[in-house]
């Protein structure tokens, strides 16, 4: 998309602009948008918050009526348990509490996250050396305890004692591991 | 202070080495984002939680530092004037918003300043590795390293599907910024750059003119980095840009050939007269002067001036900034005052090179 300023260079910062329920959107190139500043939504600096609360306001599910009220409604009180951020404050900061937000707002999370990142949602780079260890091992250890429950549901209880067994091998290696 | 003891004061040691394809590529930076798990995010944080995540990180890696990465300065940014704040922005090793909204922030620094960590920035850490010239492989290597041995003794906050969680959603993932500061004069002159970077915003890549406010570029000097932190791996972020900055260092050497060839009159007199403003004038402003040491660099580059150092550029963007003039002055400037101490240290600085007339004749 070309930058409705210029016509010239490729606009990356969507904007949109709500005034007496008329929706504007604008759609600038980094330098224009750097120019308009002061007219842009939000504030008199243009900055990745206010491009985030510009994205984050554009909810796909927005509706007219009783639905949109109805989710306003909802996501006004959502808010992470861990460090108490309000969902409607993350949009305004564009800037999460704790980790557990990540987790807290997921309903939410995917759309943004595509914006931002040309359309992907799901990390597929580096997976820490000693926690990425500890995360499969408590894989592991999840599957083995519902292959247990079977056996024991089965009433194979050899079985069981057999994959009971193993998880607490898992279980021991992970403890000497948290250690060291 | 001598200018000379200054500027090895002032000038990270690494800068004065070479690189590959160090006529072109500055320098290289990566940088990674990373959280600890157990602590709220810096932007969040009360004063104590943000006091706790410190000690928390100086307590578990300044013991173990010595044999495993070399020694570490730790310089809490409470300990420091406002004027010494400034430098380490100036010198890239900390960011605006470290010293100026943070608390309980602090920079940590190996001796050669190839590594910086910033803590309690926007995330708890910001690991950094620079290197001269276009590393992007070596610096990522190093960048990697560093990060398997902080998380050897640090709980990251990692999510299997969002990867390192970070306090903004636009470095979640990878949490890895790449970037490369280029010096692109043939380019700009030639108004081939307007063109060229629509299609490199296209790729998912950001360019911006460094040094200087506003889009434009003070000295011709452009840092190119990753947009896109998620849904790709650190290797392929890498190539992408790699990609596009041989392209890029492929098209400037070409243009300068071809001014060399159809131009070399003018080009000589661009580079001659810009020395001379540079040797003998008594004000200067940052904007001009960037734009005279863009063109003595690319003098020097492509032969047509000797006895000069390639890294006077790199160098002197760096010193000719306000933090700088004022430490170097050892008092606050106005800002007449800045331009006439600008004027005064450049002027000093090409005295210690060994200036020879070089391609002025053909
Ligand atoms: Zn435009
Ligand atoms: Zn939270």
């Amino acid at each position: 998309m070309q930058c409705q300023e210029c016509n010239h260079r490729q606009a990356t910062l969507h904007f949109t602009k709500i005034v007496n329920a008329k929706k504007t959107e604008m759609h600038l190139c980094e330098v224009c948008a750097k120019e308009k500043g002061d007219e842009l939504p939000g504030s008199n600096s243009y900055s990745i918050h206010d491009l985030l609360s510009g994205l984050l306001n554009l909810d796909p599910s927005m509706g007219a009526g009783a639905d949109y009220a109805k989710h306003m409604k909802q996501e006004e009180v959502l808010r992470c348990q861990k460090c108490g951020l309000f969902y409607k404050d993350f949009v305004k900061n564009s800037r999460f509490g704790c980790s557990h937000c990540y987790q807290a707002f997921s309903a939410n999370l995917d759309p943004i996250l595509k914006r931002v990142h040309g359309g992907n949602h799901t990390h597929t780079g580096k997976i820490p050396k000693r926690q990425g260890g500890r995360l499969k091992l408590q894989k592991e250890v999840l599957s083995l305890k519902e292959k247990m429950q079977k056996h024991i549901d089965n009433e194979e209880f050899e079985l069981a004692a057999d994959v009971r067994d193993r998880i607490r091998e898992l279980e021991e290696t992970e403890e000497k591991k948290g250690d060291q | 202070m001598s200018l000379e003891q200054f500027i090895s004061h002032a000038i990270s040691p690494w800068t004065k080495d070479s690189g590959p394809d160090d006529d072109i590529v500055m320098s290289t930076r990566i940088r990674l984002a990373r959280n600890l798990e157990a602590f709220p995010f810096p932007f969040s944080s009360s004063r104590d939680a943000a006091r706790a995540l410190y000690k928390h990180v100086y307590e578990h890696l300044s013991p173990v530092t010595e044999e495993q990465v070399g020694e570490l300065t730790w310089l809490p940014m409470e300990g420091l004037s406002e004027i010494e704040k400034t430098v380490l922005v100036e010198k890239h090793l900390t960011s605006p918003q470290l010293i100026s909204e943070s608390q309980q922030a602090a920079v940590v620094l190996n001796n050669d300043e190839t590594i910086s960590m910033m803590v309690n920035e926007e995330d708890h850490l910001r690991i950094q590795c620079l290197s001269p010239g276009f590393q992007l492989a070596e610096g990522y290597e190093a960048a990697n390293e560093l990060d398997d041995w902080i998380e050897a003794h640090l709980d990251y906050a990692f999510d299997e599907k969002k990867g390192y969680l970070t306090s903004c959603p636009t470095n979640v993932g990878t949490g890895m910024r790449a970037s490369v500061m280029m010096h692109l004069p043939a380019l700009v002159t030639t108004q081939q750059l307007n063109r060229i970077l629509p299609a490199v915003s296209q790729l998912g890549l950001v360019v911006r003119g460094i040094y200087g406010e506003g889009s434009e570029a003070r000295g011709n000097l452009f840092q190119i980095s990753n947009q896109m932190t998620l849904g790709k791996s650190e290797e392929d972020i890498i190539d992408e840009l790699r990609g596009v900055v041989l392209q890029l260092i492929e098209r400037e050497r070409t243009t300068r050939q071809e001014l060399l060839k159809h131009n070399q009159l003018q080009l000589v007199d661009q580079v001659y007269r810009s020395y001379g403003i540079l040797a003998n004038s008594r004000i200067i402003e940052s904007k001009e002067a960037g734009r005279h040491l863009s063109n003595l660099r690319l003098g020097i580059d492509l032969d047509l001036i000797h006895g000069i150092e390639g890294t006077i550029l790199n160098e002197l963007m760096i010193l000719i900034q306000p933090a700088f003039l004022q430490q170097y002055a050892e008092q606050e400037l106005s800002v007449d005052g800045r331009d006439e101490r600008r004027a005064t240290l450049i002027r000093e600085r090409l005295k210690l090179e060994n200036i020879q007339d070089g391609g002025g004749e053909t």
